[in-house]
């Protein structure tokens, strides 16, 4: 064991619980179930109102039987994946969890924030649910019908389904790593299902897709967030000990923030320069370009 | 075997999609500063500063390669 770690280990008074990790101050602790339940809230948020686009933009062009059973079917999917996971997990030795942990977190993490960097910059566009709800009631008017019995309508069932479960399972891991690296996914569970609720029951009253969350603004928290624990976590994975212990991972949040909102800034002059109406050779109808892939 | 085949591609695709998403660089990238921070814990220098720099510096690269122009 290297010194630095020794030294740390001495300096915060800890007792090593049953899995090996070490029960941390209770301050310290609260403030990282609190960030815990914020980052799988966030999360769950976003990919709540992205299904509930597809959720809508189905069940008011096909009919609800179908969709409702397409997002029951998602649902319990991902139920089962969280119930299988969360357990199964919480046998890994925490080291060696919390390196995996750790890292996919830091890719998750880095892939909302690159995201979130580039459309707060311009370079990539806004994401846009009243689009999006167009675009997929289109679709689904167009799409034919046929089916019968439980499955009245295949493209509805199929579509929210899908929609679900490739939305929801993002969150999933999210609350399977968060939850068993700090022993409590049900803590972890309590901010997913509150998020769903909430998405859920303003979608009822609303009747329309949610326009009007601040999604791009919640992806970059998200990216933050799931990056800073990632990079927390990683280190401790990796053998590594944090000045000031649990302390440290409100310093690795600012890190992280003042390096995406750096970038923003630096991206935003870049894409200013480089669409200028006053550079050499510009044409005013140039389009954004689209930098990066999914969504 | 070809529907098969097409099957496990698209399992393998979406996998890919899922975990590594945009930008390789940016995982493998990751799975490097792990590895050199793990490397680094066992020497005497403390190793806690070098993830946040790595990220910080893949992040940046990643980036700057989706919004250079190509002259």
């Amino acid at each position: 064991m290297s010194k630095n770690r020794l030294t740390a280990q001495a300096d915060v008074p800890s007792k090593v619980t049953v899995r090996g990790t070490h029960r941390r101050p209770n301050g310290a602790r609260i403030m990282r179930d609190v960030l815990l339940v914020l980052a799988v809230f966030a999360a769950c948020v976003v990919e709540s109102v992205e299904a509930l686009t597809i959720v809508l933009a189905v069940g008011v062009t096909r009919g609800w039987k179908a969709t409702m059973r397409g997002v029951t079917a998602g649902l319990v999917t991902l139920a089962v994946i969280v119930a299988a996971l969360g357990p199964a997990l919480t046998v890994i030795p925490i080291s060696t969890l919390r390196l995996v942990v750790g890292g996919l977190l830091l890719v998750f993490g880095l892939g909302w924030l690159r995201k979130a960097i580039l459309r707060a910059s311009g370079f990539k566009e806004l994401h846009d649910e009243a689009a999006i709800y167009a675009r997929q009631r289109a679709a689904a008017e167009a799409a034919g019908r046929s089916g019968h019995g439980l499955l009245v309508d295949p493209y509805a069932f199929t579509l929210a389904f899908k929609g679900v479960l490739l939305e929801g399972l993002e969150v999933a891991f999210i609350v399977v790593t968060f939850g068993a690296n700090q022993n409590n996914i049900g803590l972890a569970s309590i901010g997913a299902v509150a998020a769903v609720v909430l998405v859920t029951a303003v979608g009822i009253a609303v009747r329309a897709p949610l326009a009007r969350v601040p999604e791009n603004t919640l992806k970059f928290v998200v990216g933050v967030l799931l990056t800073s624990f990632g990079t927390f976590w990683g280190v401790e994975g990796a053998g590594g000990s944090w000045p000031g212990s649990d302390a440290a991972l409100l310093g690795v949040i600012g890190f992280v923030l003042a390096a995406a909102l750096a970038a923003v800034w630096w991206l935003r002059q870049v894409h200013d320069r480089q669409y200028s109406p006053d550079r050499p050779g510009a044409d005013s109808t140039e389009p954004v370009p689209a930098a990066g892939g999914r969504r | 075997m070809s529907r098969v085949v097409a099957a496990l591609r698209g399992f393998g695709a979406f996998w890919w999609d899922f975990i590594v998403g945009d930008d390789w660089r940016i995982a493998a990238g990751v799975v490097l500063a792990l590895a050199a921070t793990a490397a680094l814990t066992t020497t005497s220098v403390p190793a806690w500063w070098l993830l946040p720099v790595a990220v910080t510096a893949v992040m940046g690269l990643s980036l700057w390669r989706a919004t250079r122009t190509r002259d």
